[in-house]
């Protein structure tokens, strides 16, 4: 029984959002590595990228006249205006096909699979589900990911 | 890592994690994240009513992964990897991320492991699953 989700909001689900492009650098796999602090040699020298630096790889890049007062860039969930605003990540899931190396040039399409709204113990919870299908100059699918992003 | 050396409920190793300041910084730059609840006290607390800086999801995500490529090593890879954050953490509090193995697979060499960061109280904040198939 939604109470804060309008059909404007629900008519979000199925939108994709273009492709955006990424070259990855090995000194940002290394920039990654060391802060979070893995120990492998194969990531701190960067040869090969951990699993969660797909985190916010393909996320928006906004000029800072578009950050919010909460430091997140305006639309950077890629869906509508939630009327609950305080947003944190809620969790993701990931089918990992093959590993990402420096050099690689990849494509993330991301797509709203679902909005939904539940009751938490400190009042209403939007989640917002969004899907990322990356893929790799060939063509190949590198990674799925299934992520969502909580907003009270 | 031998797959006949694994067992059912074999734990993997436990870590701590103590995120600073500094790192939480650097984990916030290299993801490209400018969301104030991760460095900036005053609005994490005024505004957004955390208890303090709050420890970024995704980061504990990463412990959990970690845990899992850190014990196969080069032995094999993880296919398979999801974590939820139910529980906020923030910073000064000390973490510990570990799981134990769910199920093996002789045939497709895959196994399947439980992961957890934990609080000091023992509560489970980010649970989490992965499945790694072996070489």
């Amino acid at each position: 029984m939604s109470t804060l989700l309008t059909d404007e909001h629900k008519a979000w689900i199925g939108h994709e959002a273009p492709p955006v492009q990424v070259e990855v650098s090995r000194r940002d796999i290394v920039k990654y590595a060391i802060a979070t602090e893995q120990v492998l040699p194969k990531y701190l020298n960067g040869g090969e990228a951990p699993p969660m630096f797909i985190f916010n790889l393909f996320g928006s890049l906004k000029q800072v006249s578009e950050i919010r007062h909460d430091g997140l860039p305006r639309g950077s969930g890629g869906g509508p205006k939630l009327p609950l605003q305080r947003v944190m990540a809620g969790g993701t899931e990931l089918i990992l096909l093959c590993p990402i190396k420096p050099g690689d040039r990849l494509t993330g399409v991301q797509r709203i699979v679902d909005i939904f709204e539940k009751q938490g113990s400190q009042g209403p919870l939007i989640f917002t589900v969004q899907s990322l299908r990356v893929t790799n100059a060939d063509g190949e699918t590198v990674l799925e990911e299934i992520q969502t992003a909580i907003a009270r | 890592m031998q797959l006949s050396d694994l067992h059912v409920s074999d734990p993997l190793p436990e870590h701590n994690h103590t995120p600073t300041s500094v790192t939480l910084f650097m984990y916030n730059a290299s993801v490209w994240n400018p969301h104030r609840i991760n460095y900036d006290e005053t609005y994490t607390t005024l505004i957004e009513k955390h208890p303090g800086i709050v420890i970024d999801g995704p980061l504990q995500g990463d412990w959990l992964a970690q845990c899992v490529t850190n014990w196969v090593g080069d032995a094999g890879g993880m296919v398979r990897f999801s974590y939820s954050n139910r529980k906020a953490t923030h910073l000064g509090e000390t973490l510990v991320s570990g799981g134990k193995i769910t199920s093996i697979n002789q045939a497709s060499r895959q196994v399947t492991v439980e992961l957890f960061v934990k609080n000091a109280a023992g509560e489970i904040t980010s649970p989490g699953s992965a499945v790694i198939e072996l070489l």
